[in-house]
């Protein structure tokens, strides 16, 4: 079971950095004490929590992007996951 | 051959002055002075010379970082290059407008390192009465819309009085609470038998951080920095020597972690003469104790060696006079006789604490000349 909902604006928490990095050509998921590294999937899910997006929009982009798979389950699973960690905040 | 990656981090030592004096001060014996330390366009060059590098986040520290005017100019300039930029403060020196202009020129957070839960306590252990600035430090940062990390270094004389320093930490809007266990070197080697505490003390202590991790789980990430005298394996550095980040001193000289300086036998070197990378790839200092072929044994033939990585090199050499040698930590180390007589002595001294405080060693003649 899922706690976040299709109907909810997720946003980045504020103490969280997202950038690309060029050295590493990686994405980084940056925090006070620790430096993640996301693959370009959880990445684009991130960049996605604006605040203003709701979940079944934020969906919406990714089938634009990922045609291919069904990414329902996976990215609410994650998106539990990063609020859970702190990541992402729910408005 | 040991695979050598980029560095996440970057300690910058900006200023050795700190108006607090710690009795388990980790900063050299041999405080650097003001008139040799980095000036602006050094720090500017050496951000950007960290960020080409492939660091990520820039821990801007001390001393006491707010002792520079010129921290904005830095932190405006990690924030153009793109790091993370975290400021590590004691707390004193933070005004309104001073968080304002930081978090302006893109301060992403801030740890606030406190001694106690009252301001007994934080006289005692920094001779200064700053706990009011603190309190105040900790509602700018929050009002700035800053995370608050907060860290409180443990021992013998605070131990016992975990639950109520963690409730204070939690009371201030901590989002996150480092309790780091004191680590012998410097100047908290010089005060260890004061400051070491008993082991029924760490077994009563690390009940009450697991109790209060669980209980704050959903609000406050409690993190434990291990007691490491008292484990029977060493602390595993930071992945290794040289492994993930590294430290400028505020003169400029660079080492693998900032305790690194006490190590005389590794010769170390300067932004004011080579370039970070040159220091990061080739340097020897950075090479000394990579990977595992340095090793002696018992670490060399051990299966721990890739977890542990042999320990501590500023402990080994601390305790040893080689930084070569097994972490005396360790029960398998042949100097592990002095991290037991250390320990068996703080059983000893365990019931006479009015002493212990008396005997401290200050980084200044007397607690009471601050007050
Ligand atoms: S050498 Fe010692 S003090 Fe330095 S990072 Fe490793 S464990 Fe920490
Ligand atoms: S012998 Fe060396 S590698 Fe093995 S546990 Fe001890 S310190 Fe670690």
């Amino acid at each position: 079971m899922n706690v976040t909902e299709l109907t909810e604006r997720p946003r980045l928490a504020s103490k969280a950095m997202l950038r690309h990095d060029e050295v590493r050509d990686a994405e980084l998921l940056l925090l006070p004490e620790r430096v993640v590294r996301l693959s370009d999937s959880s990445a684009a899910v991130l960049r996605l929590c604006d605040g203003a997006r709701t979940v079944g929009e934020l969906l919406g982009r990714l089938r634009e992007d990922y045609p291919s798979s069904d990414l329902t389950d996976d990215v609410l699973g994650f998106l539990d996951d990063a609020r859970q960690r702190g990541w992402v905040v729910v408005a | 051959m040991t695979e050598v990656n980029a560095p996440y981090g970057l300690l910058a030592e900006v200023t050795h002055r700190c108006p607090l004096h710690c009795v388990y001060c980790s900063n050299p014996l041999e405080l650097q002075a003001q008139q040799d330390e980095l000036g602006t366009d050094e720090w500017l060059r050496v951000l950007d010379e960290a960020a080409a590098l492939g660091v990520a986040q820039v821990h801007l520290s001390g001393g006491e970082p707010l002792a520079r005017s010129d921290l904005e100019v830095m932190v405006a300039r990690a924030s153009q290059l793109g790091l993370y930029t975290n400021l590590i403060t004691s707390g004193l020196g933070f005004t309104a407008a001073r968080v304002q202009r930081l978090v302006a020129a893109g301060l992403n957070s801030v740890q606030l390192s406190v001694q106690g839960e009252d301001a007994e306590a934080t006289a005692t252990v920094a001779a200064s009465l700053a706990f009011d600035k603190k309190r105040q430090a900790a509602e700018l940062i929050r009002e700035a819309g800053l995370p608050l990390n907060m860290n409180v270094v443990l021992h013998r004389l605070n131990l016992d009085r975990l639950d109520a320093i963690i409730d204070l930490c939690v009371e201030w809007g901590a989002e996150r609470l480092e309790l780091a266990n004191t680590q012998y070197y410097g100047w908290a080697l010089r005060n260890r038998q004061q400051l070491l505490p008993s082991r029924a003390q760490v077994i009563a202590a690390e009940e009450v951080y697991t109790r209060r991790r669980d209980e704050l789980a959903d609000r406050v990430e409690l993190m434990w920095i291990l007691p490491d005298y008292h484990e029977k394996f060493p602390k595993p550095c930071t992945g290794g020597w040289a492994k993930t980040g590294l430290t400028v001193a505020p003169d400029g000289m660079v080492y693998p972690c900032p305790v690194a300086s006490e190590i005389t036998s590794v010769e170390f070197s300067s932004v004011r003469e080579h370039d970070l990378s040159w220091i990061w790839w080739q340097s020897p200092g950075f090479n000394a104790y990579r990977g595992t072929d340095w090793m002696p044994e018992p670490c060399h033939g051990c299966e721990r060696r890739e977890v542990d990585f042999g320990g501590c090199r500023c402990q080994a050499f601390a305790l040893t006079g080689d930084a070569g040698r097994t972490d005396p930590v360790c029960t398998y180390a042949p100097d592990h006789g002095l991290v037991v007589a250390a320990v068996e002595e703080a059983e000893r001294a365990e019931e006479d604490r009015e002493s212990d405080v008396a005997s401290l060693h200050y980084r200044r003649p007397s607690p009471r000349s601050a007050l």
